[in-house]
């Protein structure tokens, strides 16, 4: 079985590729990249005018099975990230049960096999059903497939158990990835704390919640000398902080949300609770720093924290509505739109983060296009325009912030492993 | 008159001429107020629903006996005697008040924004009687029609707002409204209970607000002193020690009063604890107008029915 997909633009930023060439696909890896490629017998794709990526990698995702399938099940949630150009998923562990044992990491992991569409990647907990108390078998879940831990919604508070799941997912070689929330500081909060908290009278989360829980992990990561990955940053002393981090040395990576990048805590003027998400949209200061930050390299990926909810659980009161919106099916139109578009931000940044950042900060054998590599594909229009219309989402639900927004940048083919798994009408 | 919303959420949305154009109209209803027979026919045939999600016993009533005196028919559901439980969506709830019909509805729930989720569901006028921490347009109306009355003018007056800043819709609408008619505002109370950039909620306005750092400071030289209800609950949440050092600390007492203007008026919006956020000698002294606040009330809301509820015609009478 091969595929030649012809005259796009090859971007490849682990080799620094990026020209107009033809890949070539031969039983799942990438055989050959280079121009005028012909070959017999083999399936044509024209990618003229378009570009070609390596599939994209999502490290944060809440796909809801099991247990709360009418929200989203890994093959629903697969078919949403591969028509929003992700091949690769990564699979938090606040479901119901808690993936917090192997038997739950096979169970998600048989039902993304059954699915045949994106890889999915579980995260298992750090401890157990996400108590914050004893730690979670993490070395079996790591046997049955995890390719990470964390607790995230429920912020490890306490410290000596953070400190311990550190040194003990050192010895596994395994990546903690912490939600950074100071839960006493940031109490009953709905929004970002600031003046349009103030304004509405909603209750805030200061940034301090975050920053505090930030500082903390960098330094455990310093005395435990864990690899420590920083969920969806939001505030930009949070992105200091790592950044010095980075620059002592240390295993610190992170990664930040199209939400974060496009949004401010301006929009939640109108009580829509699809603006409504853990950590909150911060100010319009935070979200620049956010946006150099990408430009820059301090951030390593852009991950969407896709977290699905039915309609009648968030039309309800502001406070009482659940936190999280969803994200895989308009992560790139965001992005490009944002970033490039609006930013200037380089395509080959911008795809980097989308694919070898993500897979270098959980150490996944994916996100390049070199010769030889895992096939995964994604070609996209970095300049068709398109109205978001959460009715034609293939994810079960509907809690996006973007409906109605006109993007620019869509996805037109995804492959995995070769294998065609989503090509635009 | 200048008035073309369907509802009533805020203040901040208001321009001053439809904040005056609901102020004059008050006025023409304080005289049905003051005549025996109080009660015109003007809302005759019409349904006002009081919706309440909090015990407010002031504040429905208030709405209550307006709606009456305009010949509406005024009817009263609280959380405890409505089917809204824990779970109900605000769909339902909005489809559940819609088949009833009502012309206007009044909405007092402890949540931000929900009159405004609401007023988006349902073809009724809405009314917020007060959401959260968030507004409270009725009672800065009122507020700013007793200063009015008293004073002849709201522009260019000093005005302290005391206390608990945090969890008052009446401070924010309050804000809004006398900063929008170019009062300048002196905002005092413990830190903890003072919000983030309270000082850049306003707009640009012909009024100031400031956030001073004590209370004398916000006091002197004021024309107007509106002292906020202190609640109970906030001590277990580590906002002040006790409610002795609180009123120690910030209530409003004789002495302290003599630091504003000489004909200084003091308002709270009740219902008043007496000794702790303002001292029983001060409440009843001449400079408090925490009664005509009451009487004001009905007229403001009298106003605000009128023009949310009245001016329509009848859809479809074949
Ligand atoms: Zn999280
Ligand atoms: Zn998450």
């Amino acid at each position: 079985m091969k595929l030649l997909i012809k005259g796009g633009r090859i971007i490849d930023p682990e080799s620094g590729f990026d020209r107009v060439a033809d890949l070539l696909i031969e039983d799942g890896r990438v055989a050959q990249v280079g121009s005028s490629l012909s070959e017999s017998g083999v399936e044509i794709f024209d990618a003229a005018g378009l570009i070609v990526a390596p599939g994209f990698i999502d490290l944060h995702v809440h796909l809801r099975e099991p247990g709360e399938e009418y929200k989203e099940t890994v093959a629903s949630g697969a078919e949403a990230a591969v028509a929003g150009g992700f091949t690769s998923i990564c699979a938090m562990p606040n479901t119901k049960p808690v993936n917090d044992n192997a038997s739950v990491t096979r169970y998600i992991i048989d039902k993304a096999r059954e699915a045949r569409l994106a890889n999915v990647y579980p995260v298992g907990a750090i401890t157990r059903g996400s108590m914050g108390e004893e730690l979670a078998e993490i070395a079996e879940m790591k046997e049955a497939g995890a390719i990470a831990i964390s607790d995230d919604g429920r912020p490890v508070m306490n410290s000596q158990v953070m400190r311990h799941a550190m040194e003990y997912a050192r010895d596994h070689n395994l990546v903690v990835v912490d939600h950074c929330q100071d839960t006493c500081l940031s109490a009953g909060g709905v929004m970002n704390e600031g003046r349009y908290s103030t304004l509405l009278g909603l209750k805030g989360m200061s940034v301090a919640a975050e920053d505090n829980h930030v500082s903390r992990d960098v330094i455990l990561s310093e005395v435990t000398g864990a690899r420590v990955h920083i969920a969806h940053i939001s505030t930009g002393g949070a992105v200091e902080m790592v950044r010095r981090a980075k620059g002592r040395g240390l295993s610190v990576t992170c990664e930040v949300t199209p939400h974060h990048l496009a949004l401010t805590d301006e929009s939640v003027l109108g009580f829509d609770t699809n603006t409504k998400m853990n950590p909150p949209l911060r100010s319009e200061a935070d979200r620049l720093v956010l946006i150099e930050a990408v430009r820059d390299g301090a951030i390593d990926a852009i991950a969407t924290d896709h977290a699905p909810h039915h309609a009648d659980e968030k039309m309800l009161e502001y406070d009482r509505a659940p936190f999280g919106v969803i994200g895989l099916e308009t992560a790139l139109g965001v992005v490009l739109t944002v970033l490039h578009h609006q930013s200037g931000i380089a395509l080959t940044r911008i795809v980097e983060m989308l694919t070898i950042g993500p897979a270098r900060a959980f150490g996944l054998p994916r996100g390049t296009l070199a010769a030889g590599a895992i096939a995964d594909v994604t070609i996209f229009d970095a300049d068709r325009e398109w109205t978001v219309d959460a009715r034609r989402f293939k994810s079960k639900s509907r809690n996006t912030p973007f409906g109605g927004w006109k993007l620019r940048g869509r996805v037109a083919a995804t492959f995995v492993e070769g294998r065609e798994v989503f090509r635009a009408e | 008159m200048a008035f073309n919303h369907k509802d009533l959420l805020g203040i901040r949305e208001l321009s001053v001429e439809e904040i005056n154009s609901i102020l004059d109209t008050a006025e023409s209803f304080k005289e049905v107020s003051r005549r025996s027979i109080k009660k015109v026919p003007t809302l005759r045939g019409k349904t006002i629903i009081n919706f309440f999600f909090e015990a407010s016993t002031r504040t429905r009533t208030s709405f209550e006996i307006a709606a009456k005196r305009l010949s509406a028919d005024a009817i009263n559901i609280s959380a405890s005697t409505s089917s809204v439980t824990k779970g109900e969506t605000l769909i339902d709830t909005a489809r559940n008040l819609e088949a009833m019909a009502p012309d206007a509805i009044v909405i007092r729930h402890p949540t931000p924004g929900v009159p405004h989720q609401l007023a988006r569901l349902i073809d009724a006028a809405i009314i917020n009687g007060g959401d959260g921490a968030h507004e409270h347009p009725t009672q800065a109306l009122l507020d700013a029609f007793t200063i009015r009355e008293r004073k002849g003018r709201i522009h260019g007056l000093q005005v302290a707002i005391i206390g608990d800043i945090m969890h008052s819709r009446v401070a924010r609408s309050n804000t809004h409204l006398l900063t929008k008619m170019g009062a300048h505002l002196r905002i005092a109370g413990p830190r903890t209970l003072i919000p983030t950039q309270y000082e850049k909620i306003v707009e640009d306005s012909e009024g100031s607000l400031t956030v001073c750092d004590r209370i004398e400071d916000a006091i002197s030289g004021s024309d107007v002193v509106m002292m906020l209800r202190i609640q109970r609950e906030r001590m277990s949440d580590a906002f002040f020690p006790s409610l002795k050092e609180y009123s120690i600390q910030y209530g409003l007492t004789a002495k302290r009063l003599e630091l504003a203007a000489s004909d200084a008026i003091v308002m709270h919006p009740g219902p008043v604890n007496r000794g702790v956020e303002i001292s029983s000698e001060v409440v009843d002294s001449a400079h408090s107008l925490v009664l005509d606040q009451v009487t004001n009330g009905v007229a403001i809301r009298m106003a605000v029915l009128f023009l949310l509820a009245g001016g329509k015609t009848e859809a479809h009478s074949d």
